[in-house]
């Protein structure tokens, strides 16, 4: 099983042409997060959220991770902006002065980022072949998927046939998540308070 | 934004179209993108596309609150009632392969059944938490 392309460390030249779009997406995003960050209309919020996501789904695509840019177009920019719009209706549209000084905050976020990227140095080379995630089950089911299940596209052949366990788990989170938004939020009549 | 015509009109010729999407996205999940769950969040934008442009009691009348809540269990149940036939057929839980003659042909039709039960499932949250949201606020005003 210690075969497989690249394994010899010579691995074929990525396209430069795709690397350059993925920077390019991700300066763009590291802009959205800054002006997120800085805008206090709510409203400017909420559409710079769905900026990110859509950012994020094309991201993805150039990644050929189709089902999850679909997914992140979807639920990022589609349903929760209209979600947090509709949560705005509620509230003033001007986010308030901080009562803080965000120096505690700050630290912890940098602090945290730096962690992150450190672990990242340890992760594989992207797009390297012989990475972990890539020579355990990921091979078999790119080789059988098609002969077992019928199904060409290997993401649903691994989302609900191998992995069903996982996807009835996260089907239950999210009707668990509905029913809880409808605990929170139910109004009683008759037993309303002033 | 009941008042605008544009967007009436766009509304209504569009919405179908979103619908068959989400629809396409759904069954067409084994051979392209796209599954049980994207298929669930489009047909919901649809309906909250459409609580949008034409007030929120017209989607309700449409798509009512009682309905929103069964599909949110149904869809579970649907995906656990294919766990359990596969149990009950010979096999082990969400086995597929017992739920047709030819084994591959089991895989396809539990495949299908149990993306049927997410997209049930997830349209039914997506569309509850919206109604619960545009009850509180007044998002017709």
């Amino acid at each position: 099983m210690d075969t497989w392309p690249g394994a010899d460390g010579n691995l074929a030249p990525e396209p430069a042409i795709e690397t350059l779009i993925i920077e390019v997406l991700l300066a763009l995003m590291m802009v959205t997060v800054v002006a997120l960050a800085r805008t206090r209309n709510l409203f400017g919020v909420v559409v710079l959220f769905g900026v990110y996501s859509f950012l994020m789904a094309t991201v993805l695509t150039v990644l050929d991770a189709v089902d999850v840019a679909m997914t992140e177009a979807a639920v990022g920019a589609g349903i929760s902006t209209v979600l947090f719009l509709g949560a705005l209706l509620l509230c003033r549209s001007e986010e308030a002065r901080p009562v803080h000084r965000p120096w505690l905050p700050l630290l912890v976020s940098v602090a945290v980022g730096g962690l992150l990227v450190y672990g990242s140095l340890g992760m594989p080379v992207f797009s390297d072949p012989g990475a972990p995630a890539h020579r355990h089950v990921a091979q078999h089911y790119l080789a059988n998927a098609m002969d077992e299940t019928g199904a060409p596209n290997v993401v649903t052949a691994v989302l609900a046939s191998y992995r069903g366990y996982d996807t009835l788990g996260e089907t239950v989170v999210v009707f668990t998540a509905g029913a809880g938004v409808i605990a929170l939020l139910r109004r009683r009549p008759g037993r309303r308070k002033p | 934004m009941k008042d605008d015509l544009v967007l009436r009109v766009v509304g209504k010729l569009l919405i179908p179209f979103i619908l068959l999407f989400g629809l396409y996205v759904l069954f067409h999940g084994d051979y392209g993108p796209g599954g049980g769950f994207q298929a669930g969040v489009i047909l919901a934008a649809g309906i909250i596309f459409y609580a949008l442009i034409y007030s929120v009691e017209e989607a309700r009348r449409v798509v009512p609150e009682p309905l929103v809540e069964a599909m949110m269990a149904v869809g579970v149940l649907l995906y656990v009632t294919v766990g359990v036939a596969g149990q009950v057929l010979g096999g082990n839980f969400l086995d597929y392969f017992v739920l047709a003659a030819d084994p591959v042909a089991g895989q396809l039709r539990g495949i299908l059944l149990v993306e049927c039960g997410v997209a049930v499932a997830v349209t039914g949250v997506m569309l509850k938490v919206f109604y619960m949201f545009a009850g509180r606020g007044n998002l017709d005003q």
